[in-house]
């Protein structure tokens, strides 16, 4: 399957990365040998075989709806890059125009 | 110029009252300081995993059952993966595939008053995100996660609303729906009700859609009858002009009154859901569905029905009463100590009611107990009392002293009314003796005087004497 520029652009779009022109070929690349690998499965027949979603066959496993609150704010905020002592912050996310 | 009619959808986000997030145990409580009900799981550290919520599933069911929906028996969650700062996860999780309410339906009155069906697409379980603040810092959005995991249900109608104020029915019906089952507080200002609308015209007996505009912030009931039909106003002159629109988000400035565009989306948004394998499928028992379907409290349409066909209520009690659950529970409780069920309704909406208003008070916040009204109307009934006095005197002093008895009040206040004729008569002779010549053009025929001759003997009273009885006699010594 060839992966066009377009699709680079948008998954680039979509996972907020830029990449420069050297970087989109190799991704290019990559992405094609990947998909390549993955229609290796197209060999099997998979008719009537139910898509795996989960490892294990456990159902209903749920908690009660009792609150608890192991870590302080302070704790929490200490691994984010960029915080103040109640917020973390992010560069400014305004819906930005292309 | 086209006759145009409205074809509207609602989408309603329902924040569900449970103590804890969805799939994690943080508090999920409203108004906390900034980023003090969060965790490693609604942070999305690396290795967490998401964890049921029991009550969120039995709450998205009671709502299904209360809409007359099909539960969905084998549910699977799905993830709805976009990125923006205020979900940490990077997706959302929900149920794309397996929504766990479908079809059903919602009775609602039309402007004719008649029952107008609705019928309701989908219901399914999601995830809140984080809240982000854009104009604190210069530089910087600040985001706090204390929203971040908190259960919602997505609730989706069918097209079928073909007004403004069918969809201002609608809402209102699913906020005293979410209130009475006890699964959401309803409170749209505070956003734990949000609602989107969905808006298009077309000309009258044509049968395709027109093209379909979303409104988004509507954040009262009444704004989402305003932003309708100014959003159906600016459609319809549009295609009188000649003109077309794009299909687009559009924002509602309640101050203008107008829908306003908000900026449109580049590219289609594509969410790429696929199914979440960290949370196990769900599935619903025959055994499960019956508890809850057992469990489920009287709705607010059997109520409203139970009292104007048991009660013998006036549509218009019926209806008001049964808005407020609580407020029907009070006046239940006031019919288990008397029968005169319509006296009881006027003490619910008016005396207690204005009472609640002045106090700026609900409800639940009001102590005195039920049978104390009750006490009131019977002694009403007996003609032991008058209307005015009980509701402007007695009943102050009663919420005031709530354990003392109705009548030892009545007593204290001396506004026990007297049917003792000896009693009235003298009053009535004294009256009639002030106003010889008023006697006099009543005996000629002028019989609307009776009304000044019943008043005067009542005020000369002080309000005690029965005025029935006052009636009765005043009439006997006139003749």
């Amino acid at each position: 399957m060839q992966i066009t520029d377009e699709k680079i652009n948008q998954l680039a779009h979509l996972s907020r990365l830029t990449f420069d022109n050297n970087e989109k070929a190799k991704i290019k690349q990559d992405l094609e040998r990947i998909l390549e690998l993955c229609e290796s499965l197209n060999k099997i027949d998979t008719e009537g075989v139910e898509p795996l979603i989960h490892m294990t066959n456990s159902v209903n496993i749920v908690r009660e709806d009792n609150p608890h609150q192991e870590f302080s704010r302070e704790e929490l905020l200490k691994n984010a890059p960029k915080k103040d002592s109640d917020y973390f912050r992010v560069p400014k996310v305004i819906e930005q125009a292309k | 110029m086209t006759t145009y009619e409205a074809i509207i959808g609602l989408e309603i986000h329902i924040q569900l009252l449970t103590k804890s997030k969805a799939y994690c145990s943080d508090l999920a409580e409203y108004g906390a300081l900034p980023n003090t009900q969060v965790s490693p799981i609604s942070l999305a550290h690396p290795g967490t995993l998401p964890k049921h919520n029991k009550e969120v599933i039995e709450k998205a069911i009671m709502m299904g059952l209360a809409l007359n929906c099909n539960i969905t028996r084998n549910n699977r969650f799905d993830r709805k993966n976009y990125f923006y700062a205020d979900l940490p996860k990077g997706y959302q999780i929900t149920q794309d595939q397996t929504p766990i309410c479908t079809g059903g339906f919602v009775s609602i009155k039309n402007k004719d008053g008649e029952e107008k069906s609705i019928r309701i697409t989908r219901i399914h379980m999601e995830e809140d995100s984080g809240k982000s603040m854009h104009d604190q810092d210069l530089n910087d959005t600040l985001v706090d996660y204390n929203r971040a995991g908190v259960p919602l249900i997505e609730l989706v109608s069918e097209p079928d609303l073909k007004s403004a104020e069918e969809a201002y029915e609608y809402v209102s019906e699913m906020r005293k729906l979410v209130r009475y089952l006890g699964i959401c507080d309803g409170n749209m200002e505070e956003g734990s009700l949000r609602c989107d609308a969905n808006v298009s015209i077309r000309p009258v007996g044509t049968t395709t859609f027109g093209t379909k505009v979303e409104i988004k912030n509507m954040n009262s009931i009444s704004n989402v009858k305003r932003a309708i039909e100014s959003e159906i106003i600016r459609q319809t002159e549009l295609l009188n002009s000649g003109q077309t629109f794009v299909s687009e988000t559009r924002g509602f400035n309640a101050l203008k009154g107008q829908t306003f565009s908000m900026r449109t989306k580049e590219a289609a948004n594509d969410y790429r859901y696929f199914p979440e394998p960290d949370l196990p499928p769900f599935i619903v028992s025959d055994a499960y569905l019956q508890q809850l379907t057992e469990s489920l409290p009287s709705l607010p349409h059997q109520l409203y029905n139970r009292l104007k066909n048991e009660l013998s209520l006036p549509e218009y009690d019926a209806k008001t009463i049964t808005e407020d659950k609580d407020l029907t529970n009070y006046f239940l409780n006031i019919t288990e100590h008397t029968s005169n069920y319509k006296s009881a309704a006027n003490w619910t909406l008016g005396t207690i009611k204005s009472y609640l208003n002045e106090q700026a008070m609900h409800i639940n916040d009001f102590h005195l107990n039920a049978s104390k009204i009750a006490e009131l109307i019977a002694l009403i009934d007996l003609d032991k009392l008058s209307n005015s006095s009980a509701s402007q005197l007695v009943f102050p002093e009663l919420v005031k002293n709530p354990n003392e008895s109705v009548l030892s009040i009545a007593e204290r206040l001396n506004v026990i009314q007297t049917n003792d004729v000896n009693l009235i008569s003298g009053i009535i002779a004294e009256v009639l003796a002030k106003y010889p010549d008023k006697v006099e053009e009543y005996k000629n025929g002028k019989k609307g005087l009776l009304g000044l001759f019943v008043g005067e003997v009542m005020k000369a009273s002080k309000g005690k004497a029965d005025p029935k009885t006052v009636n009765t006699e005043v009439i006997k010594a006139l003749s």
